[in-house]
């Protein structure tokens, strides 16, 4: 094996192992909110509205009457293989629940960080490019809007001006529910624009591209004025490097000197970082979702939340943080694999 | 420039005036911080109707909609918003301090000793860590009030629990940075305890990025606090607490505008108030970027 290739295998081998222990530590966390800190777990697990016996019976069927240290093994186990015990409100598994809400999320969370990539970058390169002049202030103000923004705001203003005023996007859901019965929509993906796509369903792909305007935009204002304000440090950062001053002794124009060879290395940075803004927005996405009745996982964890759903928050908050902590493993993991300064560190 | 202004003694609004055109944002957050901190220290004096902030309702007088006496209009309860808005500020400010001081207290210790002393204290308390900053806060906030009680003092703590890695994470990567140098080597040689090292030379280190860090997160802290109202699980009537005012007003938004508008206003202008100012001091305060700039 040549040395380079041992290095690496020896960091991604280190780096999984540390991820590993994450989820562990992660999954003990959301046994310590649901097992410990409660004064009556089982009556968190089972509603509190139920007669003393049938909560007397859930405390022995559920194991809660063993000792912390034998409870903790079995929801390690119970974790690993898919029982995420059963939801309050809905009366199915949690695991069923939240896939069934994923493609909604990613559908409305993709659309939003697009949207969020399309107009942060090009503010942050205009604010960079005229740095200190009205342009730059300009850009600097939206951008800590954008991330200032409470959307439990933002979104009823949008929906009074563009729905209850203007008539000109529909206020919530996913797409007309008449066009149940005239144009049936075949489920491919579970998400309702890509669907339509699929299947050339142009009534449905019309309904749902109107329905999901108000609720993408509400949730671009937060990866907006993220990128934009990191697009600009970075090209800064960048501009003051020494390969930048070399090709400005060299005689090349400010604007080649910006076009050709500052964009590049600077915006390297800022895809990394893309992953860590995405898992950010999936904050807001419980407010929007609940707000728009959007059928994803934050519209379920919203009304978890306010029917005190036990099983349903832990579940939700147990997805959530592995699929940020397995994202940053693979993002490390690839930025390995192209730069091989970071895994001889 | 600095040098153009001590020659010339210039009055206090010159000063100013410099100020708004050298550095235009951070002036505007600064001004907006201080109308806050008016607001909150001044709400008795300020409000129409100082009872109406707490359990006061005035059921002939609902939904009044702005008027001279009523500058924001009134609420569903008859009650001035002008002065639940002027009030707000109180609550907001104090839990966003409250949960950044109880966040400071405990990941600023946690992260020295990890920073300074290194090895299995280090890798220990950085994967402590690293489990913590998988949780976004406002989930991890909402998972705990949700088996504790809704509250105020509920919402604080978790709030807290869920901020206090960045500060670990802050202050270790400045700890370690001192703890290599030579100065730190020294003084353990010359026989300094390390209590004394981490007080004199680690901690007054650290202190400049956490400074920025706080001003920052306080905007960030007003905007998860008022989430957590929001969805139920923060400040319960008749709390004056913002996100708890729109959330109630949603249900008569579309025929009375004013009941969500103006304590949504306050959020967004009081978390830019706090992102505004930590950018402005970050500019400021951070050589590396000085250099940039210059």
């Amino acid at each position: 094996m040549r040395p380079e290739t041992a290095s690496l295998v020896r960091y991604i081998g280190r780096r999984i192992a540390t991820g590993l222990l994450v989820v562990i530590g992660v999954v003990v966390l959301t046994f310590v909110i649901s097992r410990v800190i409660p004064s009556d777990p089982a009556a968190a697990w089972v509603g509190g509205h139920v007669p003393v016996e049938v909560l007397e019976q859930a405390r022995q069927d559920l194991g809660f009457d063993r000792p912390l240290r034998v409870q903790l093994w079995d929801y390690l186990r119970g974790v690993a293989i898919g029982d995420w015990g059963v939801s309050l409100r809905t009366r199915r598994p949690v695991l069923t629940d939240i896939a069934v809400g994923l493609p909604a999320s990613i559908e409305l969370v993709g659309t939003a960080l697009l949207l969020g990539l399309i107009v942060g970058n090009p503010l942050g390169l205009v604010a960079a490019r005229w740095k200190g002049g009205a342009p730059d202030v300009l850009v600097r103000l939206v951008s800590v809007i954008g991330v200032s923004m409470p959307v439990f705001w933002l979104a009823p203003i949008l929906q009074l001006v563009f729905f209850e005023k203007l008539e000109l996007l529909p206020v919530a859901g996913r797409y007309d529910p008449a066009l149940y019965y005239t144009s049936r929509l075949v489920s491919y993906t579970g998400m309702t624009v890509l669907d339509a796509l699929i299947g050339l369903n142009g009534p449905v792909l019309r309904s749902s591209l109107a329905h999901l305007v108000m609720p993408a935009l509400v949730l671009a204002a937060y990866p907006m004025g993220v990128v934009a304000r990191m697009v600009r440090a970075s090209v800064l950062e960048t501009l003051g490097d020494t390969h930048i001053q070399m090709v400005r002794s060299l005689g090349f124009s400010e604007a080649a000197v910006f076009g050709r060879f500052a964009l590049k290395p600077a915006l390297n940075p800022v895809i990394t970082v893309t992953a860590l803004i995405f898992a950010y927005s999936l904050a807001n996405t419980f407010l929007v979702e609940a707000i728009f009745n959007w059928p994803g996982l934050g519209l379920y964890a919203a009304l978890a939340v306010q029917s005190l759903d036990t099983p349903a928050i832990v579940g939700i908050t147990l997805v959530v943080a592995l699929a940020y902590v397995l994202g940053n493993l693979a993002v490390d993991l690839l930025q390995a694999a192209i730069d091989p300064r970071i895994r001889l560190q | 420039m600095s040098r153009a202004h001590a020659e010339s003694q210039p009055s206090s609004s010159a000063v100013a005036v410099a100020w708004w055109r050298d550095n235009p944002l951070l002036a505007m957050g600064s001004t907006l911080g201080l109308v806050l901190l008016l607001m909150a220290l001044g709400a008795p004096l300020l409000s129409p109707a100082p009872s109406d902030a707490d359990t006061t309702v005035h059921l002939e007088d609902t939904l009044q909609p702005p008027s001279w006496s009523h500058p924001f209009g009134t609420d569903q309860l008859g009650r001035d918003l002008l002065t639940r808005v002027l009030y707000g500020a109180r609550v907001s400010l104090s839990i966003a301090a409250l949960v950044l001081t109880l966040a400071c207290l405990v990941g600023v210790p946690l992260g020295i000793a990890a920073g300074y002393f290194g090895g299995r204290v280090d890798d220990l308390i950085m994967r402590l860590v690293d489990v913590f900053l998988a949780f976004p806060p406002l989930l991890l906030a909402l998972a705990l009030v949700a088996v504790l009680t809704p509250s105020i003092a509920s919402a604080t703590i978790a709030l807290a629990v869920a901020w206090w890695p960045w500060y670990a994470r802050l202050a270790r990567g400045q700890a370690s940075s001192v703890a290599g140098r030579q100065l730190v080597e020294s003084c353990r040689a010359l026989g300094l305890s390390d209590t004394r090292i981490v007080f004199r030379h680690v901690l007054p280190n650290a202190v400049t990025p956490i400074v920025v860090q706080v001003s920052l997160d306080l905007g960030g802290v007003i905007l998860v606090s008022a989430a957590m109202s929001f969805l139920g699980l923060g400040a319960q009537d008749p709390v004056p607490e913002w996100g708890l005012m729109v959330s109630q007003g949603r249900s008569y938004f579309t025929t009375h505008w004013w009941v969500v508008t103006f304590p949504g206003a306050a959020i967004l202008l009081a978390a830019m108030a706090f992102n505004l100012i930590g950018d402005g001091l970050r500019e400021v305060l951070d050589p590396k970027r000085m250099a940039v700039s210059s």
